[in-house]
């Protein structure tokens, strides 16, 4: 359980002043799930700040905001809540710390990144071959070796999972969320997929100040979806490769290219758009600590879609060499940077929702009062 | 950049629900309008931040309301919390208006939340702001903003030069500078002056020290003293306000709604010498909601403690202060700072009159006291579940009664009776002429909305004449 600290207790603090006013009550689920409850352990406390989804709705609504002397700020105050989690249930525990100054961390997991590729290119294949232009059938093995491509990236892959697995595991157990239950994984795949509680009730949220809009919404789709095309992409890839027998690279309008083209389009312009909304946002209710590891892993996220990209306009140039160790390093670091950067979210995130459209059910949504 | 040198067609000073409406109105109806808030911008919208929901009448269940809600009703539930005390013309053509009010809202980008649960369950009867009065505040300002309207804040209006109804210019206090704004039109929508201890204590005495302000501290009643000084008529009682049961422990300015405490019926409520002053279990909440705060102000210190035990707790919303908290009655009066030995006679006392029942905490029910005075004659249940729960009480005023007369086209009416030529109201600044005492939930909202749209109308076509 996370340890009680300053930030709880003012969490436990905000809860009083939201549990008695209530005007929120409809921009999204934290406001019904803290309705269920009158005290607040810190489990309860990390299950709310995971649900919530940083929309602001609550912050620009709220009359106890700043400068009122109670200054209710709780998309600033669940933000720190949320990072304290992350990096209490990170795997294993001692890499906790790397959330502190998760911006460098994840900085600096991409320049090593893109330079080990480099280096391990340079160093396992004629270096010629780098520069100079490579066609046909497994024209990118013969940059990068499968094995080396396989086994990293496999690899990272394999141990970010696991380690996001064991976090999850972690999580669930010790912030309170019972007997996982099959029941309600539909509303929670709903509330994922179409980002229900980033609507303010319907109408959008605060992304940039007090008016409403759906921006923050439609990007964190256009992210979502584009990695998760991206991600096919690979798979497919991989399909094509092992059963088809089909080696890369694949023709523009195959399965794969066509899945990393759009998907890589999407991320980019997900990324982008998350950036500037965040650049231009008003920033009283944006934790101010944490903004570095989103920066940077939103940086990341569109620096290996669009290398991606590039890599598909260069593919049959000499610069197809570079780009791809260029790209192949950044989805290493990418994936070595997974359990630890903002990445988890989506676990923790996931789960709150799981474990409320659970309370949701046995409750009948029925207030205390 | 605002102009303070030009002729402004319409001023309008405040800057809550009220003062919006008429700026929007007046200037869709074409005119140039000038708004000025005495707030600054993170403080603005007056009580309306406060808010959370405007009482609407409708013929039909709509996407906010549900079922119906008619005239005749409207005007019972009126004629009942005001007992008698209102302007049955005004206040039948503002209910019929009322239909109309949500759409505007609407219209200005003001969200309303799907009908739900509701903590007085209201939804019947009023339809809620999606994240209440702060986010109504927020898209009428921002509407105003985008047709153009002149907004500045930290800007009090101090002085109207008034010469036979007529209004001239306005002496105003901008970020602490003295200027002069011109204009065609004046709409008064500055509120009341609960805000203004001094002039509570013209009617309270040192009492007004000790109440609480539940909403704006920038509610000084300025413009209120001033028109009435020059010759408008006054409507409402000067000494009456509308108050409720607020946390003793509440901020004294801008504690806003969380500080009520609705522990009332519930408890046995004693005063600050260990007596018992009125019955707690008289009605439902909702409607005892308002008269707790006057009976509170009129009490020794105008402080009081409701006592409870551990089978209460959860029949009434949580508070934000935790109650204080004992294992015996001895004890928890202790932390009250009041006398144990009465306390524990008080609930000896109560404990002995209460008789067996069937609690039900949503209705009145037949739990009560016998040979008690006063009784409590609904959920009267046993004090004898430790720990005990106390939570102390003081009154939260919410507004004052005192106003400017208007017509039903809210056109200010001087004290020999005629209108002004060009002074409107719309607000707390002249809800008196309809609510002469108690509230109905949801009413002042719909009062600022509807006066403050007929104010924009008229002043605007004021200005075109």
């Amino acid at each position: 359980m996370l340890p009680e600290n300053e930030t709880t207790a003012e969490a436990r603090r905000h809860m009083a002043v939201c549990n008695s006013c209530r005007y929120c009550e409809s921009y999204c689920a934290v406001f019904p799930a803290m309705t269920m409850r009158r005290e607040f352990s810190t489990g309860d406390l990390t299950h709310l700040a995971n649900l919530c989804h940083g929309c602001k709705g609550c912050y620009h609504a709220c009359q106890y905001a700043p400068p009122h002397e109670f200054g209710i700020n709780l998309p600033v105050t669940f933000a720190e809540i949320r990072a304290q989690s992350y990096a209490h249930y990170a795997w294993p525990r001692a890499m906790g710390t790397l959330f502190e100054r998760n911006g460098t961390v994840v900085t600096l997991a991409a320049a090593l990144g893109v330079t080990l590729v480099l280096l391990l290119t340079m160093a396992l294949v004629d270096p010629s071959i780098l520069y100079t232009a490579q066609r046909g059938e497994g024209a990118f093995f013969r940059v990068i070796p499968m094995w080396l491509m396989v086994s990293l990236a496999g690899g990272t892959f394999g141990y970010a999972i696991i380690a996001m697995l064991i976090g999850g595991i972690r999580y669930w157990r010790e912030v309170g969320g019972g007997a996982p239950a099959p029941g309600p994984i539909l509303d929670t795949a709903v509330d994922i997929i179409t980002l229900r509680n980033l609507g303010g009730g319907g109408h959008g949220c605060n992304d940039v100040d007090d008016a409403f809009s759906s921006q923050k919404r439609w990007m964190h789709q256009a992210m979502f979806f584009g990695f998760m095309m991206c991600f096919a992409a690979t798979t497919a890839g991989a399909f094509y490769h092992h059963i088809l027998g089909l080696r890369s690279p694949h023709p523009f309008f195959s399965l794969p290219v066509q899945l990393g083209t759009w998907g890589g389009m999407l991320l980019c312009l997900g990324t982008a758009g998350l950036i500037r909304l965040k650049i231009i946002t008003d920033p009283v209710p944006v934790a101010k600590r944490l903004v570095g590891g989103e920066y940077a892993m939103l940086s990341l996220l569109f620096l290996v879609s669009a290398t991606g990209l590039l890599l598909l306009v260069v593919r049959h140039t000499g610069a197809m060499g570079v780009m791809l160790a260029l790209h192949l390093g950044l989805v290493l670091a990418l994936f070595v940077a997974l359990p630890y950067s903002k990445m988890v979210h989506g676990v923790y995130r996931g789960l709150a929702l799981w474990r409320h459209a659970r309370e949701k059910r046995s409750s009948g949504m029925v207030a205390a009062e | 950049m605002v102009d303070l040198t030009r002729v402004w067609d319409v001023l309008v000073a405040g800057g809550g629900n009220a003062a919006l409406s008429a700026a929007i109105t007046a200037r869709r109806a074409g005119a140039s309008v000038l708004l000025l808030e005495h707030a600054p911008r993170s403080m603005r919208g007056g009580n309306s931040r406060h808010t959370r929901n405007l009482r609407a009448l409708h013929p039909a269940p709509t996407e906010v309301l549900t079922e119906s809600y008619l005239e005749d009703e409207y005007w019972d539930d009126l004629l009942r919390v005001t007992g008698g005390k209102t302007d049955e013309h005004l206040a039948r053509m503002c209910i019929r208006a009322s239909q109309h009010a949500p759409d505007f809202l609407k219209s200005c980008g003001v969200v309303f939340q799907p009908s739900l649960s509701g903590t007085l369950s209201l939804s019947r009867t009023n339809a809620f702001f999606l994240g209440g009065g702060k986010a109504l505040v927020n898209a009428l300002y921002r509407t105003a903003e985008q047709l153009g309207i002149g907004i500045l804040y930290d800007t009090e209006v101090q002085h109207i030069e008034v010469q036979d109804g007529f209004a001239t210019e306005a002496i105003i206090s901008h970020h602490g500078f003295p200027e002069r704004v011109r204009f065609k039109a004046l709409i008064a929508s500055a509120g009341g002056f609960q805000a203004n201890r001094d002039w509570l204590r013209k009617y309270w005495g040192d009492a007004a020290d000790n109440f609480q302000i539940r909403g704006t501290p920038y509610a000084q009643g300025r413009l209120l003293r001033d028109l009435l000084d020059q010759g408008v008529q006054e409507v409402g009682d000067p000494t009456q306000f509308h108050a409720v049961a607020n946390d003793a422990r509440a901020p004294m300015e801008d504690g806003g709604l969380a500080m009520r405490l609705d522990c009332v019926p519930f408890a046995v409520v004693v005063n600050r010498d260990v007596v018992r002053f009125y019955d707690e279990g008289e009605d439902v909440w909702p409607k005892r909601y308002a008269i707790w705060g006057r009976l509170i102000a009129q009490q020794p210190g105008q402080v009081a403690f409701a006592v409870t035990d551990s089978k209460a707790l959860h029949n009434y919303l949580p508070s934000v202060f935790p109650p204080y908290k004992a294992n015996s009655i001895a004890e928890l009066a202790g932390m009250a700072g009041i006398d144990a030995g009465k306390l524990e006679k008080v609930i000896a006392d109560y404990n002995a009159a209460v008789r067996p029942g069937t609690f039900q905490p949503m209705k009145p029910d037949d739990c009560r006291t016998e040979g008690l005075t006063p009784p409590k004659s609904h959920w009267a249940r046993l004090i004898d579940t430790p720990p005990y729960y106390c939570h102390p009480l003081k009154p939260g005023i919410t507004f004052t009664f005192l106003g400017v007369k208007v017509s039903d086209r809210a056109r200010i009416i001087m004290a020999d009776g005629k209108p002004s030529a060009n002074m409107f109201a719309s607000g707390e600044i002249m809800a008196g002429n309809i609510l002469g005492q108690g509230y109905l939930a949801g009413f002042g909202m719909t009062i600022g909305t509807v006066f403050g749209r007929l104010a924009g109308e008229e002043a605007a076509r004021n200005v075109r004449n």
